[in-house]
């Protein structure tokens, strides 16, 4: 996001966009209290929230428009381990507390021949309330539900493990500690140069984690919203060969009408933008994976129609 | 501590001779000034009462006005505005405000807490997670303080553990044992510690002290194990241990610095009375020192209860804040109230936030009784205290 806010103010002088990174959670609280004129979100709005929004918006509905992909790394840092693949069941068990040391059989199963050390594993999550954890969560109750109980939510339910405040928070942690897993955002692993886990899909492959086989899992998603609307479902158990199952889609929330004068010709600039192939490349270059063309091309249009 | 302004000479030989020859009210003689005194007494007998205390207009009502005005000069006659009633006025404006201030802390906290409490489908006191605001619309909200009062209780207990007997020795050692100039320099530095942001020692806790912590884990485990405290058999990392260790060095300076000063007043007459009784130094600190400070030392202990349990950011940077209710202190995780709201504060809900305001008046509440405990300690050692100096 600060990518694109700079290359935006670089290209027309004058314009300010004042982005907070605070979180999801606090950037819907924003956008509903009304001091926000759109707001990032990993998560779509909550169905509890969606008619506050509404409200705020007064002649329009608030609609989510899926702007950057960003996939979820599980990154690691076991000693002497450099190569690591882990099915769906597996991770779910490791998040779950069900697993406790590097050297378990399921982990063994998954790398066959790879050397293990038995070490304790230290599952992290995020502290706070996090669209990734969301995702993440939803990918584990969609793909492992029988090792995988606790649902999905913002909030970290599983027992365990140990928890740090935001993306980096989580990145610092993971690189800090021998025998520590966690999910954190590509981009936070990327620059703490963690190690990956290669993860496997519903193909039966294990795919390692790049912006092509991201963006082969978005490709395969359904847009469930109702037009202007555009929340995605995605299918973490997609069967496309060689697609990364873990990701997630950040939406920018914005009201479809309603928009104040003085705010509405800069925001539709400013999503144009964001939503243009020069836009996804800027966002591709910090970590994310572009939007597959099927899918821009519809944020494109809604954003052409915003008022 | 007015005690030791009394006459000296006259309370040598009670300490150790007989203890309760005599209650500080029944002494009317020794006042700080007997000089002075001495010029009324001889003019005018009631003057002296007057003379003595009545410099504080504060403490009698106003017809209690003297009207015997003879001697070496009486008080000057009151106005009705002027500095006197203006400084009372203002004194008595600032007392109130403290109750007013308290009071309203408390209302805030329970209007402000009431609407979460109702929403709440958990036990309040039991539960032990921490989910007030469901993404779900059907998943109602459940929240509970159990897991982080009890955090909160136990790391700060474990922080004391670590820290008083350390305060003590560094306060003792500063105030009986290091040359002068030595002493004067310590203390400066300990004073520097108390001076640090508590988010420094977060910080260095966080990146740096959790590796040699780690290291103590695996050696307490291995050989202490059966201990329940240290059962946990990883992985280690941002623990309880780490939590209290960091607690308790953010303490220190607190408790060592006021009781130093406790030491300090320690009337030279009782030392030395000690000692010429054939003590050695340690008999000496024991017999005279400690004791003498002991209320002291009980409220300097209490201040640093205080910080313990009311600290916030470095703990939400040090303990792994997992819900568990667990003695064992070495595995990663541990969570307290003041942590949990300085990590949920920025995304929490409507719900949510009430949730935090109301774990802040849990947090209210146990310092209160804290407090009150300590309060009752230090009174019910007052009498002893008295009679020993």
């Amino acid at each position: 996001m600060s990518q694109w806010t700079k290359a935006y103010q670089t290209a027309c002088t004058g314009a300010t966009i004042n982005y907070q990174g605070t979180g999801s959670g606090a950037g819907q609280t924003a956008f509903i209290a009304g001091t926000a004129d759109f707001a990032g979100s990993d998560s779509p709005l909550p169905a509890t929230d969606q008619p506050k929004a509404d409200a705020r918006c007064k002649s329009g509905p608030a609609i989510h428009l899926p702007m950057v992909v960003g996939p979820i790394a599980i990154a690691y840092n076991v000693s002497g381990v450099t190569s690591l693949q882990l099915k769906d069941a597996t991770i779910a068990k490791i998040f779950a507390g069900k697993i406790t040391t590097w050297n378990a059989a399921d982990i063994k199963a998954d790398n066959p021949g790879a050397t293990l050390p038995a070490t304790k594993i230290l599952a992290i999550h995020r502290s706070d309330s996090s669209g990734t954890t969301d995702n993440f969560t939803k990918f584990l109750a969609a793909t492992a539900a029988t090792d995988w109980t606790h649902g999905h939510d913002k909030s970290w339910k599983a027992p365990g493990g140990q928890a740090e405040n935001k993306s980096d928070g989580v990145a610092a942690a993971i690189k800090s500690t021998d025998g520590a897993i966690g999910y954190v955002e590509w981009s936070f692993a990327q620059v703490n140069s963690l190690n990956m886990a290669k993860v496997g899909n519903g193909a039966g492959e294990f795919a390692e984690l790049t912006g092509d086989s991201a963006g082969k899992t978005i490709a395969s998603a359904k847009v469930t919203g109702t037009a202007p609307d555009l929340t995605l479902s995605i299918d973490y158990k997609t069967t496309a060969a060689g697609a990364y199952p873990i990701v997630l889609v950040t939406y920018e929330i914005v009201c479809s009408k309603g928009n104040s004068g003085t705010a509405l010709p800069l925001l539709k600039s400013f999503l144009t933008y964001t939503a243009s192939a020069d836009g996804q490349a800027a966002a591709a270059k910090a970590g994310y994976a572009p939007l597959p063309d099927s899918v821009r091309t519809q944020v494109a249009s809604a954003v052409g129609n915003l008022a | 501590m007015s005690e030791p302004s009394f006459g000296s000479a006259e309370v040598a030989p009670a300490t150790s001779a007989e203890p309760h020859s005599r209650e500080p009210s029944q002494v009317p003689a020794p006042r700080p000034g007997p000089v002075d005194d001495d010029v009324s007494v001889t003019a005018e007998p009631n003057a002296p009462r007057h003379r003595s205390e009545g410099q504080g207009p504060g403490d009698r009502g106003p017809d209690d006005r003297p009207t015997l005005l003879g001697g070496g000069g009486g008080l000057p006659r009151r106005r009705r505005f002027g500095p006197e009633p203006l400084f009372r006025g203002f004194t008595t404006a600032s007392g109130t405000a403290v109750l007013v201030i308290i009071a309203a802390i408390a209302t805030f906290l329970i209007v402000k807490a009431i609407p979460a409490l109702r929403a709440d489908k958990a036990n309040f006191l039991t539960y032990y997670q921490w989910f007030p605001d469901p993404s779900q619309a059907d998943q109602p909200s459940k929240f509970g303080i159990g897991a982080l009062a009890f955090g909160t209780v136990l790391t700060s207990a474990l922080a004391l553990l670590v820290a008083v007997p350390v305060a003590l020795g560094i306060a003792l050692c500063l105030s009986h044992y290091a040359p002068r100039r030595l002493a004067t320099g310590l203390g400066f530095v300990i004073d520097l510690l108390a001076a640090v942001p508590s988010i420094i020692f977060g910080l260095w806790g966080r990146e740096y002290l959790v590796q040699p912590v780690r290291g103590l884990s695996t050696w307490l485990h291995k050989y202490f194990a059966w201990i329940p405290l240290f059962g946990g058999d990883g992985p280690y990392g941002k623990s309880i241990l780490l939590g209290s260790l960091v607690l308790a060095i953010m303490v220190l300076p607190i408790v060592t610095s006021l009781s130093r000063e406790v030491f300090r007043q320690t009337p030279a007459m009782n030392e030395e009375a000690a000692l010429a009784l054939g003590a050695t130094k340690w008999e000496m600190v024991r017999t005279a020192v400690i004791p003498y400070g002991r209320p002291g030392l009980i409220a300097s202990v209490m201040l640093g209860l205080g910080r313990a349990l009311g600290e916030t950011i470095a703990l939400a940077l040090v303990l792994g804040s997992t819900f568990n209710v667990t003695f064992d202190i070495l595995n990663s995780g541990g969570n307290t109230i003041a942590a949990n709201i300085a990590n949920h504060f920025g995304d929490a809900q409507d719900i949510g936030r009430g949730a935090l305001i109301a774990s802040g008046l849990v947090l209210f509440a146990i310092t209160l009784v804290v407090n009150m405990i300590a309060r009752g300690i230090v009174y019910r050692r007052r009498e002893f205290v008295g009679s020993a100096t």
